[in-house]
């Protein structure tokens, strides 16, 4: 008999804003390739999502039973709270301010919540995000109790309490996937209470966690005193099916080393600085690149002055779509220097392009890549170690980019997805 | 007439060098991690070294001059003896006294330098033979080569140096269906005799010893016994060859290998037909079988058997290259502190670290390996060698 498994999303091809429903759709594609049947929920649908691999439900064209969820219950959970772009992973703040300021345009003059109805979700990110968060749980008890699945698989903390709900309603096994945590997203100290206590008990509600990474496992264990037993780590993999290879006149003489993510403490920026004006007192024909924008973007820009290596090292602003493309097909060495990254795909993408990448030793990724240089975010000296030897030593970004992308190649979903298949089988047969 | 057991040790530690960084570059000059390279010679001394060495001379001396072995020391290793551990030197030198123990010529720097083209080889050779002699009073007899490695042109160049016998490593695409058990001549040198080890049983005292895994686990002295006698039908010789560091570091004292070895002559001298023989001793004895031609170098490295460790990737490739190209110029300058640093730049380990064969098992890697990966051991290499050159440049 086929698994079927409930599982709850954020967002879903085509439809995306980060690397959340670029995960979602890799490790259902995977899974269905072992036979694995998802219903796979989300709070709005386009209608243009590939469902080869899953069925997709709407929770927007769900209407909502009454019957259990209580309306105390639900105003006690949706508190209004101000919404960060931290709050998701992968998301870039321009992103986010776009859909924050439609948001608030769509919602404008909207004050009652009415029962008994379809909800219109936006499934976007805006201010009033825990409404939907909340919402989102209530339907999941709906959508819970109309189809029959064998276990219930909730991807990051928009989704666990729509997992409990389903959990609670249905009585089967609960799966949390942990993309990232509160603490990646804001720095101790910095903790929004309310996301985590959502997730706190999404973790210890569910039968499983799976974490993306050792690093993000050990989080989980440490920060959110989940016991170890229960949580698996299993790699996120990267599809390049729709990858499109661009070629790039290239602009300036000089080799290029790029830094390519938010420019937040998050990603490490200051450290790509400091290593930058470490090689360039030694090795002046290069040029850095800084691409993306974020809180730190000001404070980024005032440092590169201050050590006036302004004229070799370089802003480029926000970059979406095919313009990501460009700049790694310009690029000599990819730095990604995160100070803590539940996994990072962006390297794979750098190596997908041939380059050579310097990746820091607390990212998730770096516990699956081998033929990537690893440095501690903060050991400037060694980051700029390595930058120098990709650069001066051409034998060197030959092999590492060669084997890269062969390495990169090989790293599949199907293998993240087998793993998962596995902890599903052994939850179903635990209660059984 | 009896067949010969044939025991040769390899020591050799390479200096190892300290983390150079690009900004270091025409600055510093100073190389090598004196710190790490005094603690490993010490602590292989007190584990190892000493201990091994102390029970090779109470078996000669119980078994009346029986019991022979045969030591390749490196002069690298030689030199940090001298400085870390000179009593490593002195117990060498007792156990020389005995006259039971035959010290064999390498490359001083365990180098590659008979896979380049230079004079480097022939340099490093005498100069090695001159350090033995100096030590422990005699000039080296036979040949081995850093890892075994090994061409007939390898062997042409061994022997136009004077010597009339090799060792290396019974590869099995070399050998087919011949055995590693008898002396053989080289092809291209007839006059060259070839010692190969026997890596099964080799093997079975260097790496599988105290695998509890292993279906013959525990190894004992009697058992061993057997297997050699069964060995030997048909056959004359069995080689030996191993690391020292089996002794007391890849082999813990707690695995029981030191007694392993005690009781091993005894049993053998009672059981079977054997005698211990050095390789000098050996080549005497029995005559080659066989010319054995070997177009492409072997080792006694990895399941290739081939020289794909050192050589085997673009960056491996690009420093050697790198570094034999200034080997003219080097020994025109005849500077002693240049010398001195290319010699240490020459030994084999620096390439072995960048091999991406062992990149995929982990454990392995950072067993064998100072460097937490192969790119980083290339970058580190490649700082210190960029340095290296501008002084060559400037001639000082």
């Amino acid at each position: 008999m086929k698994t079927k498994v409930l599982m709850f999303g954020w967002e879903f091809p085509p439809r995306i804003s980060g690397g959340l429903g670029t995960a979602s759709y890799g490790l259902t594609k995977g899974l269905a390739k072992h036979g694995v049947e998802i219903l796979f929920v989300m709070p709005k649908a386009c209608g243009e999502e590939d469902q080869s691999a899953v069925k997709i439900i709407n929770a927007s064209e769900v209407e909502m039973m009454d019957s259990y969820a209580t309306r105390e219950e639900y105003w006690r959970f949706v508190q209004f709270i101000e919404v960060g772009s931290n709050l998701v992973p992968y998301l870039d703040p321009e992103v986010f301010e776009q859909e924050a300021s439609a948001a608030i345009r769509d919602h404008a003059g909207e004050s009652r919540v009415t029962f008994r109805n379809k909800f219109q979700f936006s499934g976007k990110y805006g201010v009033n995000l825990m409404e939907e968060v909340a919402r989102y749980a209530l339907v999941a008890g709906t959508i819970a109790s109309q189809n029959s699945f064998d276990v219930i698989h909730a991807h990051d903390w928009l989704t666990y309490e729509a997992g409990i709900v389903a959990k609670r309603v249905s009585g089967k096994p609960l799966v949390v996937h942990v993309h990232a945590t509160e603490f990646d997203r804001s720095g101790e100290g910095k903790i929004n209470q309310q996301v985590y206590d959502i997730e706190r008990r999404g973790m210890h509600a569910a039968d499983r966690v799976i974490a993306v990474s050792n690093l993000t496992r050990n989080i989980v264990i440490k920060h959110y005193g989940v016991a170890p037993e229960k949580v698996v780590t299993v790699h996120n993999a990267v599809d390049f099916q729709s990858y499109k290879e661009v070629t790039v006149e290239r602009g300036v003489p000089e080799k290029v080393v790029t830094f390519l993510g938010r420019i937040t403490y998050q990603k490490g920026p200051e450290y790509f600085i400091e290593a930058a004006n470490k090689v360039l007192k030694h090795y002046p024909n290069v040029r850095f690149v800084m691409a993306g924008s974020g809180d730190m973007l000001n404070r980024a820009i005032r440092r590169v002055a201050q050590l006036k290596i302004a004229t070799h090292f370089h802003f480029t602003g926000f970059l979406s779509g095919d313009d990501v493309q460009r700049m790694f097909a310009q690029s000599d060495v990819y730095v990604m220097p995160s100070v803590s990254e539940p996994f990072g795909i962006s390297p794979l993408e750098a190596m997908r392009s041939g380059v050579p990448t310097i990746i820091s030793k607390q990212s998730g990724v770096s516990e699956v890549l081998e033929n990537s240089i690893k440095v501690d975010f903060w050991d400037v000296d060694a980051m700029s170690d390595a930058i120098y030897g990709l650069l001066a030593y051409p034998a060197l970004a030959r092999v590492t980019g060669k084997a890269g992308l062969e390495e990169v190649n090989r790293l599949k979903w199907e293998n993240a997805a087998e793993k998962i298949k596995c902890l599903y089988y052994e939850l179903i047969h635990a209660e059984n | 007439m009896k067949k010969t057991i044939c025991f040769y040790f390899q020591l050799h530690q390479p200096v190892l060098l300290r983390r150079y960084h690009f900004f270091d570059i025409g600055k510093r000059g100073d190389y090598f991690d004196e710190y790490v390279n005094r603690s490993t010679i010490r602590r292989l001394a007190e584990h190892c070294y000493l201990p091994a060495n102390r029970l090779i001379l109470e078996l000669i001396e119980r078994h009346g001059g029986r019991f022979k072995v045969s030591y390749s020391i490196s002069g690298l290793a030689l030199e940090q003896f001298e400085w870390h551990a000179p009593e490593v030197i002195e117990s060498f030198k007792e156990l020389a006294a005995t006259g039971r123990v035959e010290f064999l010529a390498e490359t001083y720097a365990h180098s590659l330098s008979s896979l380049s083209p230079t004079d480097e080889f022939e340099r490093q050779v005498k100069r090695h033979a001159d350090k033995v002699e100096e030590l422990f009073g005699q000039r080296p007899a036979t040949f081995r080569n850093s890892s075994l490695i090994y061409s007939d042109e390898i062997g042409e160049r061994v022997f136009n140096l004077g010597y009339k016998t090799m060792l290396t490593d019974g590869a099995k695409h070399v050998l087919g269906w011949k055995s590693p058990n008898f002396v053989y001549a080289s092809a291209a040198r007839p006059g060259l005799n070839l010692l190969l080890k026997n890596s099964r049983l080799s093997d079975d005292i260097t790496v599988r010893f105290s695998d509890k895994e292993w279906g013959e686990y525990p190894l004992t002295a009697d058992k061993y016994a057997r297997w050699l006698q069964a060995e030997a039908e048909g056959h004359e010789i069995v080689n030996l060859f191993m690391n020292y560091e089996t002794f007391g570091e890849d082999q813990p004292a707690s695995t029981g290998i030191f007694d392993f070895m005690r009781y091993l002559p005894e049993k053998i001298y009672a059981t079977t037909d054997f005698e211990y023989l050095t390789p000098r001793e050996a080549v005497e004895k029995h005559r080659p079988v066989a010319p054995l031609q070997v177009p492409y170098p072997i080792s006694w490295t990895d399941e290739e058997r081939d020289v794909s460790s050192w050589l085997g990737n673009e960056l491996q490739v690009n420093a050697f290259e790198e570094l034999y190209r200034v080997q003219p110029r080097v020994r025109q300058l005849d500077d002693p502190l240049l010398n001195e640093a290319y010699c240490r730049l020459q030994a084999s380990n620096h390439f072995y670290y960048m091999s991406t064969k062992l990149i995929s098992d982990d454990d392995l890697f950072t067993h064998r390996s100072p460097y937490e990966s192969p790119y980083e051991a290339f970058i580190n290499y490649m700082n210190v060698l960029s340095d290296f050159l501008i002084r060559v440049d400037k001639g000082k």
